[in-house]
């Protein structure tokens, strides 16, 4: 267990080695972000809908998009030069490679969560106040549920033609049970809500974590091997 | 595994007269909807639609299910009678939640006053029926047959587990939807006549479901033959 988790900080690190060098896929999936953010903020009619009314659903739909997009760089990498392939040799068990492949998935999806979620107060005029802690837990719990299934597809994805269109089609739909779990506890962060309205919610987040981290562990051999 | 044209050939004739059996029980299950059942008291006619949205309702999740089971046996056994049993399972699932999804708005108009409600379990539905699409379209952008098999089961096993966070959702949200009269822990809270005519079209349903599946398989194995190279003599007449 321990070996695995080695292992698996071994792949993350390379990952995100590579990934800072040289910094073109982080850049435009924060950019990204951020237009999502502006053009959401234009698409609403300022005298019908408060921006606050929008805030909990533009946060998240800009999260799922940057998420989608930093996932479809997740395994493109590897392809290029066969280097999958490297991996596949080395001396590690699969589910090493894959819980590496998730913690630096969700490094790079927390990144670019961390630089929208000041945009958004800013775009919005949200007081996030004393709501940040919980919302931070909230984007925690909700993140790793889609990046989880989102790692297995974008390992997919990469073998299929039009790659880049695959993910989404694939992943939205397992982006909706966390995406509705996380607005709906968002909103209700933001207006104060007592925690046990959240708490039904609360668990839906956290089972669709446990059930999918562990599921993906498992199926993730069936996608890389030959 | 997959022998010959004739055999698929033989698969395909069985599954269209199964196929003509089940269309022509659901007939019946129109004119026992019709005639038989008496009509409710608060929706009208329109609840006759019952008849038809809850099995198909059923049987696209039972059938999503299904697929799910036999992906499993798939990645464990390898046998690719069983991919191309959940490929065939995948394109009629699609049209039972094309049925469940069109008879409902039918249905939602004169009741709720909208043809649509984003309730979660509608929501949900809708995107299941996106997610199997979404299966089909993998199987169509992957050229391998055995990495289709292993990417398609993949995604038909996390399909699977997404069902039950569909009911699970339910309870969490307030919701429109009407709560369930069969399918809940006391006793189906419906009067016999509505019950048995429900069962039978579910009945129906299941039978339509098996002759559709078996005409799309046989149709996959000759596809299958053609892929490995086809058979001496009998890919003329193969169509």
């Amino acid at each position: 267990m321990g070996n695995t988790i080695r292992l698996a900080l071994a792949v993350a690190g390379k990952d995100l080695r590579a990934e800072l060098r040289s910094r073109t896929a982080l850049l435009s999936a924060l950019v990204f972000a951020a237009l999502v953010l502006v053009v959401f903020n234009f698409a609403r009619d300022p005298t019908a809908i408060s921006a606050r009314d929008l805030a909990p659903s533009a946060l998240w739909i800009t999260f799922a998009f940057g998420a989608i997009v930093a996932l479809n760089r997740a395994f493109s990498m590897e392809r290029e030069h066969a280097a999958l392939d490297g991996l596949l040799l080395a001396p590690l068990p699969r589910e090493a490679l894959y819980l590496g492949k998730l913690i630096a998935n969700l490094a790079f999806v927390g990144i670019v969560e961390a630089v929208a979620l000041p945009l958004f107060v800013l775009f919005f005029d949200v007081e996030l106040g004393h709501a940040l802690g919980g919302l931070i837990g909230v984007i925690i719990l909700a993140t790793i549920g889609f990046v989880a299934v989102g790692t297995v597809f974008s390992a997919m994805a990469v073998r299929t033609r039009f790659a880049e269109l695959m993910l989404p089609v694939l992943l939205l739909p397992f982006m909706v049970p966390p995406l509705i779990g996380a607005a709906a506890m968002t909103s209700r962060l933001l207006a104060d809500r007592p925690l046990s309205e959240m708490l039904g919610l609360l668990r839906l987040l956290a089972l669709y974590d446990v059930v999918f981290v562990t599921l993906c562990t498992l199926l993730f051999p069936a996608v890389v091997d030959e | 595994m997959i022998t010959s044209f004739s055999a698929a050939r033989a698969v395909v004739r069985r599954g269209r007269a199964i196929t003509l059996l089940a269309l022509a029980g659901l007939v019946g299950v129109y004119v026992l909807a019709l005639d038989y059942t008496p009509v409710e008291l608060h929706q009208g006619p329109a609840q006759k639609i019952f008849y038809l949205h809850v099995p198909a309702a059923w049987t696209a999740l039972l059938v999503f299910s299904l697929m799910g089971v036999v992906s499993i046996l798939f990645l464990w056994l390898h046998d690719e009678r069983l991919d191309l049993f959940a490929e065939a399972s995948a394109e009629v699932g699609v049209m039972f939640s094309a049925i469940m999804l069109t008879t409902g708005p039918i249905w939602a108009k004169p009741i709720w006053g909208t043809w649509w409600q984003w309730d979660p379990r509608l929501t949900l539905t809708l995107f299941l029926f996106f997610l199997y699409v979404g299966y089909l379209a993998l199987r169509a952008s992957i050229h391998d047959p055995l990495e289709r098999g292993r990417f398609s089961a993949v995604v038909a096993i996390l399909g699977m587990l997404l069902v039950p966070f569909i009911h699970l959702s339910v309870y969490l949200f307030r919701t429109l939807h009407p709560k369930p009269v069969v399918l809940k822990p006391s006793a189906p809270s419906l009067p016999p006549e509505m019950l048995r005519t429900l069962l039978i079209s579910f009945a129906v349903c299941l039978t339509l479901y098996l002759g559709l599946v078996m005409m799309r398989y046989g149709v996959g194995m000759a596809e299958r033959i053609r892929e490995a190279g086809g058979e001496a003599g009998e890919v003329a007449d193969a169509g």
